[in-house]
């Protein structure tokens, strides 16, 4: 159990999939403009991660090994499919905001880095745990730089404006405000983590 | 006493050259430019130059004492960089633009690097873009000259990208400075004033200054007007940034080229792109993203026109 639960943590701090792994990164970079769109996104992408995950290390002794990257896509773009349909009856606005990044999640590269360096090669259980912690990282992760950029972009958090007579920077909203803030949160982990030892 | 004996390869040549004094010399030349500017838009604009360079100084003390590194901010490499975000803002516009700008221009442009030296972007554009891109609305609202208000004048550059440059302006009128911009490249006369004093002082050599004005003006006259070879060239060269990019901006030691042979290619370079800019882009001038973008190659040309060993093929 213990090491169920290293599994889960690790995906959070240790090798948290955008700030240590720098995995996935065009998500990132697309849609943490506001809070709930990167909830949204956080969330699509754990489910996806979760299942993929159950279903290769379920399956991972019949796969043969030369055909084993297409095996695992077609895993993902399954999920990735009922996550757009359900996406789109139930929240259709949310739909709309991530746009074309619901159904690229398939190319994710944490979804197939995890598919094939972690469940391909470890028990069901492990990959669960390793999915769940591996999807809560990215959506922290995706959740910390929007906030940041939806207050210094817009003015605003989850939607409220924050100060009033607040002039945002609008560069931040922008792709290059992305790279921003994800460059200097990058070189302050470092630093923490450059402290720590 | 000190008992360390220094050896050292010859030759052993003694300059009273040092960062400080460099930095000083630029910032002395940079004085007939502000002084004309402040002439020019009235007491708002010294009040931008001083705010700019005090937040300028005081950022790069604030990010030092909290790294705990040295603090340097008596080289004056601050005070400079601060100076030239001053030089590329307009006179009239919110206390806290100079202020925003002078601390990215340090923190992001410079210090996040390492510091004076390691930067590959000169710092003061680096400010200037991040405004640019963040409060488009503040850094395009230019102010009359000689009205010493808050009326607006468009840039000559602005009125030409809308093709609503009807009247002409006079070139006397464009040297002296006699046009909307920011506070310090209007008056091109100081800019030039400045220039041959830093030429004279060896502080900077005439290869990108001269192949920067060069290339913008052959590309402007070949291509800047409907039909080939009747553009306006003069007009190009003497509105926008241009003189303070090539002079000050383009010539900063830490993010150009080192070779004489380098420095031609980088600063045609940013002539090509700023002309580029000006006739086919979106914006009504390049300077700027012209330099930093040439800022980005100049590891690249340092590499491909290193001088040849002597003794060597």
């Amino acid at each position: 159990m213990k090491n169920l639960i290293q599994e889960f943590f690790k995906g959070i701090v240790k090798e948290n999939p955008t700030f240590v792994l720098a995995l996935g990164l065009c998500p990132t970079l697309a849609v943490s403009i506001s809070i709930s769109n990167a909830i949204g996104m956080g969330c699509a992408a754990t489910f996806v991660i979760l299942f993929s995950n159950i279903i290769i290390a379920s399956i991972k002794d019949f796969i043969p090994d030369k055909i084993r990257i297409p095996c695992y896509i077609v895993v993902i773009a399954t999920f990735v499919t009922i996550t757009e349909l359900v996406m789109k009856a139930y929240f259709p606005p949310l739909n709309r905001a991530l746009g074309i990044y619901v159904p690229l999640i398939v190319v994710n590269c944490i979804v197939l880095g995890r598919a094939e360096a972690f469940a391909s090669k470890n028990s069901v259980m492990a990959s669960l745990f390793d999915g769940v912690g591996m999807g809560a990282g990215f959506t922290l992760a995706l959740t910390l730089i929007s906030a940041i950029r939806e207050f210094l972009g817009a003015g605003k958090l989850c939607g409220l404006t924050v100060i009033p007579g607040f002039e945002p920077a609008l560069i931040i909203g922008m792709p290059s405000g992305a790279l921003l803030v994800i460059g200097l949160l990058l070189g302050f982990f470092n630093l923490l983590k450059e402290k720590a030892k | 006493m000190d008992n360390t004996l220094n050896i050292s390869a010859s030759p052993h040549l003694h300059a009273r050259e040092s960062t400080g004094r460099t930095m000083w010399l630029v910032t002395a030349a940079l004085l007939p430019a502000g002084i004309a500017g402040v002439c020019i838009f009235g007491p708002a604009a010294l009040k931008t130059i001083l705010i700019a360079v005090l937040s300028a100084v005081a950022a790069e003390w604030a990010i030092q004492a909290a790294m705990k590194k040295k603090v340097t901010i008596c080289d004056g490499s601050a005070a400079l960089t601060g100076l030239l975000l001053a030089y590329n803002l307009p006179a009239h516009c919110p206390f806290w633009i100079p202020v925003t700008g002078s601390f990215i221009a340090i923190a992001i442009g410079k210090q996040i690097f390492g510091g004076l030296g390691q930067n590959i972007f000169n710092p003061a554009l680096v400010g200037r873009v991040f405004l640019m891109a963040s409060w488009p609305q503040y850094m395009t609202t230019f102010s009359r000259a000689l009205s010493y208000d808050a009326v607006t004048q468009a840039t000559p550059l602005a009125l030409l990208k809308e093709n609503k440059l009807f009247d002409h302006i006079s070139y006397l009128g464009l040297f002296m400075g006699n046009r909307g911009g920011c506070i310090g490249e209007v008056c091109v006369a100081a800019l030039v004033i400045g220039g041959i004093f830093l030429l004279l002082r060896k502080i900077i050599t005439w290869h990108i200054p001269v192949s920067y004005i060069v290339t913008t003006g052959l590309f402007c006259w070949a291509f800047g007007a409907n039909t080939p070879f009747a553009g306006d060239w003069m007009f190009h060269l003497l509105s926008g940034g241009l003189f303070l990019g090539a002079i000050f901006m383009a010539t900063d030691y830490v993010s150009s080229p080192l070779t004489g042979r380098g420095q031609l290619i980088f600063g045609a370079g940013c002539g090509l792109l700023t002309a580029i800019i000006r006739i086919w882009g979106g914006y009504p001038e390049g300077v700027s993203y012209a330099i930093l973008i040439m800022n980005a190659a100049a590891p690249l040309i340092d590499r491909y026109t290193k001088n040849r060993i002597y003794g060597t093929k």
